[in-house]
């Protein structure tokens, strides 16, 4: 499983490679990709069709930190796994003819490919860390995708929304994870599995759920996170398409399920997910209708139906999982058709708003027939995938399980959230393709093969899935939700349940939701009214909480960074000194053993002599060029103390290092302004006395640490076993490239860095002929 | 600097000449630092110093350009060219089977250096990255001065 991962990810960066001009035919073919990858998930699937089996891969990564890189197929990721390869091959074959005119459509596979890799690596890791990594990759991935038209300044905002929530979503998931790998002390969900009780019974589970929630709520745009999730629609459309269908929004969703058999068993657990979740839901559901953009619309019935999802795990019996599984797998198929449907509608009349479209059935039957059939899904009208899925979602509302009050709450706001997602359905798939074609519209271009056949495709399987739910429901949907409920289930989906409740409701739901179609008409005022509610909204609050920030960290900024180094430096110094001459005096007991001090020899003397005269001239000399050959002095006679004590590694390196500093001095100083006297005498004694206490202070703490007893273990093992293992007779040099040689490496790389920054810095300004005098 | 430039070749003959012998010295000292680091003091950080320091001394007696005309490519260029060094020594025992930067060693020692392994290799690397990093610094704001 690592290697189709990788190799995901490699392809990604090849496709830059493929330059629009001459390889514009190629991009049609890449969807082979995801469909290789969909038919290699789809092999596995006889081993984890039966009950809670899974599929094993073991990589190593970072085994000392319990870190690897294991993958596991088990009906859970397998039904996820299956919907981002299989609705993403779909995406890849639609993608390249809905942009073909775009000369950065090899930028945008690239971004695509390393999306898809991402989900699959969070779908499949086994281990928290990789979940993690793959997790905030999904977020960077995605930030590029709903960013992709860089021009225009509201794509950029809302990308940059979706990352600054969704990655600090991740972050929180990770302090989760850090303290469930601290708990249990193990990172792996398949051994978390195997021990269910020692988290929920730990005192930190509140703690490691909340932060849970963090992360998958705002993943997958729960109230009240959910109003990133409309801004990313400013994405191209395949990539809404995706990313409310198979793929992002549902992660958050994956990560409750896959957490549901170790972390449920609380009633806080369920509680949070059914309150999250139902408010989501319903707030999505109303909200939805009030738009006239078709992508408006859909992006809030994809806020509700996640809610739906997320309340269904929260009810967390048997029923409810097995109809979350279900739900999921409905709720991708036909948001994927409705969304494509939009793009193919945008390509052709250039405009979504419904209040405009009307009568497109007879210019792109086929079309109409995929939108109508997604619309009747999302409904949940009979013979569609989606009736199967409301009836169970009614069945458990209407359950024996809680008391009489509650099943009527419940039971009115799913109705209440159904109806007026039928509605939404309808204005979405059904509004735009009847009644009479405006002028318009006449001469519009019938879509291409390549746009139509995917949402037919999506739609076929809806209807198929509708009539035959035999196919899904024992391979898929059951397999998934054994893995969420923790034990093998052995339900079924099935066509006829018998004159009951449920159908009642499902025939009010649908009469009330088609009453609700004919009354409630897109238009502007009614588009208006949601705009008094934004001074209440999340957004707002969060900007503006943002713009606090945003000024005090100016304020702070310019407080402290007044571009005056003396200043950094005296404000440096006085903290240090404060600090841990505080510290020093207040709670360690000062001794001073001047008994193990060695004699002070004569050659020292001179040396010390030698630095009192520079540190004199320094302070003294009214020229720049003599004070900085003062303080090469100075730093030499510190080389000269390191020669005496037995340390030449340093003292080479600190003689090559003051010479270049020198060195480096000479060069700018011809830079700089004549030698001008900054201070008077006032600040030239507060310097003094700053100096002076810092330069007693460190020398009481090295006096300190010379009687503190050290912990000589460290060092002893390195001078024990630098020969024996690193052939080595020089410690220090043998610490530094072998030992601890990748902080070697890490710290030439940040030489690097500030070789390239006074590079770029310096070669900017001249090249912006602002060289300065 | 303009103001003595009528005096600067007279100035500069005995830096000059001596610069001209020192500098094929100094680099020889520093390579022989880099190679005798794992056994005593030196090291490719060190060796990499003096180096850098060579040519800079060079620059003093004759003119940062000039320095820069010894380089068949820009000093710039050992960065990249040393980090990917140092990556390689790292990655070598990947290639033989052990984890990354685990240090590998030839069997038999080679004359002078002594054991051969892939931690001087490492060492080369971060020599390459020192001259690289302090010339491109150093060159870049002496060109702006």
């Amino acid at each position: 499983m690592l290697l189709p991962i990788i190799f995901t990810f490699l392809l990604a960066f090849v496709m830059l490679l493929l330059k629009p001009q001459k390889m514009a035919r190629f991009f049609k073919f890449i969807s082979v990709i995801p469909l290789l990858l969909f038919l290699y998930l789809l092999s596995y699937l006889p081993a984890v069709h039966y009950g809670a089996k899974s599929v094993f891969f073991k990589n190593e990564w970072i085994p000392s930190l319990g870190i690897s890189l294991d993958f596991k197929i088990d009906g859970l990721s397998m039904l996820f796994s299956l919907m981002i390869t299989g609705i993403g091959t779909l995406i890849y074959l639609y993608a390249a003819e809905y942009l073909k005119k775009d000369e950065n459509i090899h930028r945008f596979y690239c971004y695509l490919t390393l999306f898809m890799g991402a989900m699959l690596g969070v779908v499949l890791s086994d281990n928290l860390i990789t979940l993690f990594v793959f997790w905030e990759l999904t977020s960077i991935s995605s930030y590029f995708l709903i960013g992709y038209n860089t021009t225009e300044e509201d794509s950029r905002k809302s990308a940059l929304w979706a990352l600054s929530l969704t990655g600090l979503g991740g972050f929180f998931m990770l302090a989760s994870f850090s303290l469930i790998g601290m708990v249990s002390g193990t990172y792996s969900i398949n051994e978390l599995l195997t021990q269910p009780g020692i988290l929920v019974n730990n005192e930190f589970y509140y703690i490691i759920i909340s932060l849970l929630f963090a992360g998958a709520f705002t993943k997958s745009a729960q109230f009240p996170f959910h109003f990133w999730l409309p801004g990313a629609m400013k994405a191209p459309t395949p990539v809404s398409a995706y990313l409310h269908s198979a793929t992002m929004v549902k992660a958050g969703i994956y990560l409750l399920a896959r957490f549901s058999p170790i972390l449920s068993g609380d009633e806080v657990w369920n509680y949070t997910l059914m309150i999250v979740g139902g408010i989501t839901m319903v707030i999505g559901a109303l909200l939805s209708i009030f738009h006239k953009d078709m992508k408006g619309l859909l992006a809030y019935t994809t806020i509700s139906a996640l809610g739906i999802i997320v309340f269904l795990l929260g009810i967390g019996t048997e029923t409810a999982y097995y109809a979350a599984c279900t739900f999921i797998l409905v709720h991708a198929l036909y948001k994927a058709t409705l969304f494509l449907i939009t793009g193919i509608v945008d390509h052709a009349t250039h405009t979504r708003d419904l209040s405009v479209l009307r009568g497109l059935g007879k210019v792109m039957p086929l079309v109409a027939i995929a939108a109508f059939i997604a619309a009747l899904s999302s409904a949940g009208i009979p013979l569609t995938f989606g009736f199967l899925s409301k009836e169970l979602f009614y069945g458990i509302t209407t359950g024996t399980i809680w008391t009489q009050e509650s099943v009527f709450i419940l039971t009115g706001i799913v109705l209440l959230t159904n109806v007026f997602l039928t509605s939404a359905g309808f204005l979405a798939g059904i509004r735009p393709f009847f009644g009479k074609l405006p002028q318009e519209f006449k001469k519009i271009q019938k879509p291409n093969i390549f746009l139509w056949l995917p949402p037919v495709v999506l739609s076929f399987f809806t209807l198929l899935f509708g009539v035959l739910p035999v196919i899904v429901d024992q391979t898929v949907i059951n397999a998934a939700s054994s893995a969420v409920f923790g034990k093998s289930t052995d339900m079924y989906l099935s066509l006829w349940h018998g004159f009951n409740i449920v159908l009642l409701l499902s025939i009010i739901t649908i009469v009330l939701g088609i009453v609700l179609y004919f009354t409630i008409k897109p238009s502007n005022k009614n588009e208006g009214r949601l705009k008094g509610l934004d001074d209440f909204s999340p957004q707002t609050i969060i900007t503006n909480i943002a713009l606090g920030i945003r000024l005090f960290a100016f304020k702070y900024t310019r407080f402290f960074h007044n571009g005056y180094l003396r200043i950094y430096i005296l404000i440096i110094i006085l903290f240090f000194t404060g600090i841990v001459g505080y510290k020093l005096f207040a709670d360690v007991p000062l001794r001073v053993n001047t008994e193990g001090l060695s004699e002070f020899r004569i050659y020292e003397f001179i040396v010390f002599v030698i630095t009192m005269i520079a540190i004199y001239i320094i302070t003294n000399t009214s020229s720049r060029l003599t004070s900085i050959a003062a303080l090469g002095v100075v730093g030499y006679s510190i080389c000269l103390i390191f020669v005496f004590y037995g340390a030449p590694d340093l003292a080479m390196t600190q003689f090559a290092i003051d010479t270049l500093t020198v060195v480096l001095f000479v060069l700018v100083l011809f830079k700089l302004p004549p030698f001008l006297k900054f201070s008077n005498s006032k600040i030239q004694f507060r310097d003094g006395i700053i100096s002076i206490s810092f330069g007693i202070l460190i020398s009481l703490i090295t006096l300190q640490a010379l009687v503190s007893p050290a912990d000589k273990s460290v060092s002893k093992f390195y001078a024990d076993n630098a020969y024996v293992m690193a052939k080595g007779k020089n410690v220090v040099n043998v610490i530094l490239v072998d030992f601890r040689g990748f902080d070697t490496m890490i710290e030439t790389i940040v030489l690097s860095i500030a070789a390239i920054g006074v590079y770029s810095i310096l070669k900017y300004k001249t090249q912006d002929g602002e060289k300065s005098e | 600097m303009e103001r003595n430039r009528n005096n600067e070749k007279l100035d500069k003959t005995i830096l000059r000449t001596s610069t001209n012998y020192l500098l094929p010295l100094l680099i020889l000292f520093s390579i022989f630092l880099l190679i005798r680091g794992h056994y005593l003091p030196g090291g490719g950080f060190v060796g990499g110093l003096i180096a850098s320091i060579a040519f800079v001394l060079h620059s003093f007696a004759y003119s940062p350009t000039q320095t820069l005309r010894m380089f068949s490519i820009k000093p710039f260029f050992l960065i990249p060219t040393g980090l990917l060094v140092s990556f390689l020594s790292g990655l070598l025992p990947v290639v033989l089977g052990k984890s990354f930067m685990t240090g590998v060693w030839f069997a038999e020692s080679v004359v002078v250096i002594g054991a051969f392994g892939s931690a001087l290799l490492f060492d080369v690397g971060v020599y390459m990255v020192v001259v690289g990093v302090v010339l491109t610094i150093l060159f870049t704001i002496s060109e702006n001065t």
